[in-house]
């Protein structure tokens, strides 16, 4: 188990230093960027690569830059002069943070009860009911969605304020944009998983038991078709972070989805890959939570845990 | 003895794509309190799904129990509410499933599994359920019952996990356990011990067992009475003696000449010609005339009732009706005169001089990970005459298998040797070898590519050894070929999965078979198939040996059917070869106590012969390092010590190596 | 049972010899590949079949739909901008938003005087949108379908090399896999059109950098399976080389996983490539994707509806129809469901 988590932790580290690198030498190749800005006199971009260090050979400046990346410092920004990336994505990513977590939480809960609602009515109007939500909630791409409900609620109907984030009325129509894609992933996995679980033979046996339908749906059912759920907690966490570049930007939420998008705009390469580093190291965070949290959930994958085999 | 379960003409059907699929149609039976009622019958007899419409557990909607009833304490359990037929299940009716490893969940250990059905049913307290449960595990068997019961399934074996289910099917003292297949899924000598357990319990607390299974052994084992079951109708049904020394309907003499004995040497395996009928088109009259030689023709209009044989002993056919009496006794007289016929023929004497496989010191060991080897096959010496039949016996997991799969090349990094006809196979070139060594699968299913058309399949090796460049040759050679295995030309343009598993065997021999091979190993080809199929394949193989000469290498864990057709016999545990002998001398002479306590585990479809029968107590068993493979008689290999040796030389047995403690499995 | 015992006459117990046996006829199903079964079974599914449909038709519009009127891709007339959308036929039913009325409900045709149809309307520069809609719509799905053939071919290569080899072989190809896949692949994305610049080749090769690890994991799995199965030792035992195992067995049974996955590639291809739109690092003009028109109608969402609608349609069509069909394939390919 120990061994386990530690090789997990030694492929975090790598993949991290992966992106990282990257990361570096893109910035050392961008077009377009500050330094190669041709309006700019020799003696400046020898001042400006002075000042950031360019002058120093390729690898000081690489061992300099982890070095930074360790201490939490991811260079300052071009667009806010003396602002370092890291306090602008410290100011920014509380928003997103919560409209991220409100989104999951939402829509974790609204899929997972549709998902179970149509495996346990299964072929019947509440199960196609439910699958067409989610097939139309994994197509329809989530500007489009934003986008009409931003017209339609918003705009048209005018029920609810189409933009800024002043408030909690503020954050329901940005929140069902980013949902809809966590409540038809989660829907359509525990579906599966459900009637995946519901076929297997110890079902039949819990049930030859005789005990109530409802206890071995929650007991023996719900249990083992929910423990698979955390696998796709990866994939639904950069859905989630992509999506608020997108709905943050159509809902003009003062987000870090939003200042990216406006980075990207500007040319504002070390907010941009500031914000990159940050977000990569979140996504291989959740990675290699799940996989700790996978095995530590399933008895079945529990590496060593309560005593050995009890065979003979 | 009092009727506890009657049931009358029930009838269930499953709606499927295709139509109704009647899969039991009019089965009567009582069951007796107290008693072990097996019932019998092959894959799609409809005896699973009865036993689950007994505790009401068809799988529904596409399952319903269209007509008939079912009385449980005078009253009809299928007219019974949703929440009534459930305070009934686990409580009074219990079920044990066929495979222990699914029907436990992975992911709640056996202790809340077992309190699950107690805590349902009786108003205790969870103290009292635990103090319970720890007694239910004791009652079936799991020592340290409480350390162990805290644990997940999976770490418990195979043989402790069907304890377990056992032990949940008994938490509530039920008047009635339903046991389907309870004992398939397990090795020989755990189903001994299960069978025993069953035994023991139905002594013990009273309880009613009804007992399904596909094995007439298991049945002659622990039944007081059996139930055959045919196309979804109970066709014979009485005393455990009576069914099996007296059978009446041809099926279940059917069924019981094609079973090996393994008291007598080897004649030809009676067979039942064909496959059981699909039940979405259920025959008109009798559903076994048509694979029955000597059918009436009466049969094929109107279904038999049952006839009374004695007063416990009933049977659905024909022949029992006063107007058959002369037809009946024609068949017999026809019978015998078959038999004669059949035994008329001379088996020459198997010229043993000409060694066409030498196996010296063959290791497999698989690495697993660093620190982990498993050592599949861990040194086997052993030679292949030609022209003979090789068994090689064991139980799951001693590397019989992977035995095979070296020889072939499968596993191309071995220790040891190999020659083929006195050649090292590691200098031959391979695409000669592949053609003199062919093999033969277990598993019909996963044996044929699903996507290739039978013609296709047989004709892989002589594409890929290019022996029919024209393409109106090679199709001539697959009818020919499909000719032999006992197919018909029309079949080889269609796909695997139109076909029945016998009939998938047949193509996997055919396959075999194209490339002209002089030796064919064949992996367990019979263990996934019916007991009326497993002979025709049995019977197949033989035959082909006569007329082509083959030398066969027969891989598998049914003692009896390899005793019927192997010259010889090793017996193989842990990898290790322990014991090789002429399959009639290891039979009735077996020296290695792991032969032994083998021999004496395997059902026998003889009641007066299983209960004379002194079972062993299965044990582990150490081999030290002084311990060699030695002749200790003629043709007669034993793993032991020089010592042993001679004194087994000598024919004294006393003094024989004392067991390590016996271990349960 | 009951029955007359009259009408047991004698002549009934004699043997029936094969007289009776002809009588039983056994119904035969008629014989079938695995690949006209599952084409009967996705028929079957009408939402598959809806969806195969309508790429049939989407596919055909985005190559015949540019030619079907006079105006073209790149034709300004700043006169004609920002019209609404005017079909003939149509215009008469009013709540259609089909008569060229904006809006506010003024028929922009007649208050510009204009005289023929623009069917999706015009943009501020006066161009039509059912061109410009059905030449993006060619270039989206250009990307979509480059991208998961690029997929297809290095995922299949990758996963099935790895797993048939095995051992050492397939324990770095596998090291590298799992590095790969904890990268977030949005990501990656988009650092590299930030290096490349925005264009068809660059966003294509830029998704398949980390778009064909999935590919390669599912055709690994499949091949690791098949690769014990019986029929493939049988094929080793009669002497089968390595491209024989590989062309015959391994790859045509993994077809089905192969087909379902691109089935779902292009989708999401589809969806990143008007995301890159979105936040600023799609095509740049004069090319046009599905993804450009969604942003650029976005700029004039209040105003000018329809700018957004007809795009916003397309490519949510376009999505849901590749998943439907998917997810029908993926039940009517499955070998779970074949007896």
């Amino acid at each position: 188990m120990k061994k386990y988590i530690f090789s997990r932790f030694g492929y975090m580290l790598f993949t991290f230093l992966l992106i990282a690198t990257f990361t570096f030498f893109l910035m050392h190749t961008l077009p377009g960027s500050p330094f190669n800005d041709e309006r700019l006199s020799a003696a400046q971009k020898a001042m400006m690569a002075k000042r950031y260090g360019l002058d120093e050979p390729l690898a000081v400046q690489y061992f300099k830059y982890l070095g930074n990346l360790l201490a939490g410092d991811l260079g300052v920004s071009f667009q806010f002069d003396g602002r370092s990336v890291t306090s602008i994505i410290g100011e920014r990513i509380g928003v997103s943070a919560v409209l991220g977590a409100q989104s999951l939480i939402a829509g974790t809960v609204l899929g997972l009860l549709l998902g179970i609602v149509a495996a346990l009515k299964h072929n019947t109007f509440l199960d196609y009911g439910s699958m067409i939500i989610a097939v139309l909630g994994l197509s329809i791409p989530n500007f489009v969605f934003a986008g009409l409900l931003q017209y339609w609620v918003g705009v048209r109907l005018q029920w609810l304020p189409v933009a800024f984030w002043e408030g909690f009325e503020y954050s329901i129509l940005p929140t069902i944009a980013l949902a809809a894609f966590v409540v038809a992933t989660i829907a359509r996995f525990m579906r599966n998983e459900m009637l995946d679980v519901l076929g297997h033979d110890y079902i039949v046996t819990a049930r030859a038991k005789g005990i109530r339908e409802s206890l071995l749906i929650i007991r023996h059912a719900l249990r083992n078709a929910m423990i698979p759920i955390v696998t796709i907690l990866g994939p639904l966490a950069v859905s989630l972070m992509t999506g608020t570049l997108v709905v943050e930007q159509i809902f003009s939420i003062p987000g870090l989805g939003e200042q990216f998008v406006k980075s990207i705009l500007t040319n504002d390469y070390p907010v941009i890959m500031g914000v990159t580093l940050f977000y990569s190291f979140f996504f291989i965070l959740i990675v290699f939570v799940v996989d700790i949290l996978y095995v530590l959930i399933d008895p079945r994958i529990r590496l060593t845990g309560g005593g050995s085999r009890a065979n003979g | 003895m009092e009727t506890i379960l009657s049931v009358n003409n029930l009838n269930v059907s499953f709606d499927t794509d295709a139509g109704e699929v009647q899969a039991v149609r009019g089965v009567e039976f009582d069951l007796r309190r107290g008693e072990i009622l097996a019932v019998v019958g092959e894959s799609g007899s409809g005896k699973s799904v009865m036993s689950k419409s007994l505790a009401g557990l068809v799988p529904k909607p596409a399952g319903r129990v269209k007509a008939g009833s079912i009385i449980y304490k005078g009253e009809d359990i299928t007219k019974f509410s949703k929440k009534r037929m459930r305070s009934l299940r686990g409580a009074e009716i219990s079920i044990i499933f066929q495979d222990p490893m699914t029907s436990l969940n992975p992911t709640m250990p056996v202790k809340k599994q077992i309190m699950e059905g107690i805590l349902t049913h009786q108003k205790v307290s969870r103290k009292e359920a635990e103090a319970k449960m720890l007694e239910l595990m004791e009652l079936v068997g799991i020592p340290d019952a409480h350390e162990r019961a805290g644990l997940y399934p999976h770490q418990f074996s195979g043989g402790m996990q069907q304890r377990v289910v056992i032990a949940m099917a008994l938490a509530c003292n039920p008047e009635i356990v339903i046991a389907d297949e309870p004992t398939t899924a397990l090795d020989v000598s755990v189903q001994a011990q299960i069978l025993d357990l069953i035994k023991d319990l139905r002594d013990r607390t009273g309880t009613s067992f009804l007992f399904i299974t596909h094995d007439l052994g298991v049945v002659a084992e622990v039944a007081d009475r059996v139930a055959v079951m045919y196309a979804g109708k109970i066709v014979e049904i009485g005393k455990t003696d009576e069914v099996f020394y007296n059978p009446q309907h041809p099926y279940t003499k059917g069924l019981l000449e094609a079973m090996p004995d393994l008291k007598l040497g080897s004649d030809e395996l009676k067979t039942i010609p064909g496959s059981p009928p699909n039940l979405l088109y259920p025959p008109k009259g009798d559903a076994f005339a048509e694979r029955n030689e000597h059918a009436l023709k009466i049969d094929f209009e109107q279904a038999p009732p049952m006839f009374k044989v004695s007063d416990t002993h009933f049977a659905a056919t024909w022949l029992l009706h006063d107007k058959a009496k002369k037809v009946a006794l024609r068949i017999e007289q026809m019978k015998i005169k078959e038999e004669l016929h059949a035994s008329a023929e001379e088996v020459p004497a198997l010229d043993r001089t000409e060694k066409l496989l030498e196996i010296r010191d063959l290791k497999q060991h698989f690495q697993i990970n660093k620190k982990h080897t498993v050592k599949a096959v861990d040194g086997i010496s052993l030679d292949v005459f030609k022209g003979e039949t090789f068994g090689l016996v064991g139980e799951s997991g001693c590397g019989k298998s992977t035995t095979g799969r070296t020889i072939i090349g499968l596993n191309p990094r071995y220790g040891g040797e190999v020659r083929y006809m006195g050649e090292d196979v590691r200098s031959m070139k391979q695409s000669e070898l592949k053609k003199k060594i062919q093999m033969v699968f277990q598993d019909p299913y996963s044996s044929l590519n699903p996507r290739w058309t039978v013609a296709d399949i047989i004709a892989e090796g002589m594409d890929i050894h290019r022996l029919y460049t024209d393409r109106r040759k090679r199709m001539e050679k697959v009818h020919q070929l499909l000719e032999t295995v006992g197919l018909a030309k029309e079949h080889a343009n269609r796909y695997p999965h139109e076909f029945s598993g016998g009939q998938r065997q047949r193509i996997g021999i055919a396959r075999a078979l194209a490339v002209e091979p002089d030796l064919i190993i064949a992996d367990e080809p019979i263990s996934a198939l019916d007991v009326s199929i497993q002979a025709q394949v049995v019977n197949l193989l033989k035959k082909l040996q006569k007329e082509k000469g083959l030398t066969y290498i027969f891989i598998a864990h049914d003692l009896s059917m390899v005793r019927y057709i192997s010259d010889r016999v090793g017996v193989m545990y842990k990898g290790r070869l322990v014991e090789v002998a002429d399959s009639d001398e290891l039979y009735e002479n077996p020296l290695h106590p792991y032969t032994r306590s083998l021999l004496s585990a395997i059902p026998v479809a003889d009641p007066h012969a299983t209960r004379s029968r002194e079972r062993m107590e299965k044990a582990e068993f150490v081999h030290s390092e002084e311990d060699r493979f030695r002749e200790v008689t003629p043709g007669h290999w034993l793993l032991c010590s020089e010592e042993e040796a001679s004194r087994h030389a000598a024919g004294n047995l006393a003094g024989d190596r004392v067991l390590t403690e016996g271990e349960l499995v | 049972m009951r029955m007359d015992e009259a009408e047991l006459h004698d002549g009934l117990f004699e043997l029936s010899g094969e007289e009776g046996r002809k009588k039983q006829v056994r119904a035969s199903v008629p014989t079938t590949s695995y690949w006209k079964d599952s084409w009967g079974r996705l028929r079957k599914n009408k939402g598959a079949f809806a969806g195969l449909i309508m790429i049939g038709l989407i596919l055909f519009l985005a190559v015949a739909g540019p030619y079907m009127n006079s105006h073209g891709f790149d034709d300004q007339n700043l006169e004609h901008a920002n019209l609404p959308p005017k079909v003939p036929g149509l215009e008469k039913i009013s709540w259609l938003g089909m008569s060229g009325a904006d809006i506010r409900g003024v028929d922009q045709y007649e208050a510009k005087g204009v005289e023929g149809y623009y069917w999706f309307g015009t943009d501020s520069l006066g161009r039509d949108i059912w061109t410009r809609i059905w030449e993006g719509t060619r270039i989206s799905l250009y990307i979509a379908f480059l991208a998961a053939a690029l997929d297809l071919v290095i995922g299949v290569a990758y996963g099935s090399i790895s797993a048939y080899y095995g051992g050492r072989v397939d324990n770095v190809m596998q090291r590298i896999i799992e590095v790969l896949i904890g990268i977030p692949s949005l990501i990656i994305v988009i650092l590299l059109i930030l290096v490349l610049q925005p264009g068809i080749v660059s966003i294509t090769l830029a998704m398949v950098i980390t778009g064909w690890v999935n590919m390669a994991r599912i055709v690994r799995g499949q091949v690791l399976k098949l690769k014990n199965q019986e029929f493939v030792l049988a094929s080793r035992t009669l002497g089968a080389g390595d491209g024989r195992l590989m062309g015959g067995h391994l790859i045509p049974n993994t077809l089905g996983p192969i087909i379902i996955t691109t089935m779902f590639t292009i989708p999401s291809a589809i969806f990143t490539e008007a995301f890159l739109s979105f936040i600023g690092l799609g095509l740049q003009p004069p090319i046009a994707s599905l993804g450009t028109l969604v942003n650029d109608g976005f700029k004039m969402m209040k105003i000018y509806p329809h700018l957004l609608m007809f795009s916003s349609i397309i490519i949510s069509l376009i999505m849901v129809s590749f998943n439907l069909l998917g997810d029908g394939l993926r039940d009517s390919l499955d070998p779970k469901m074949r007896k």
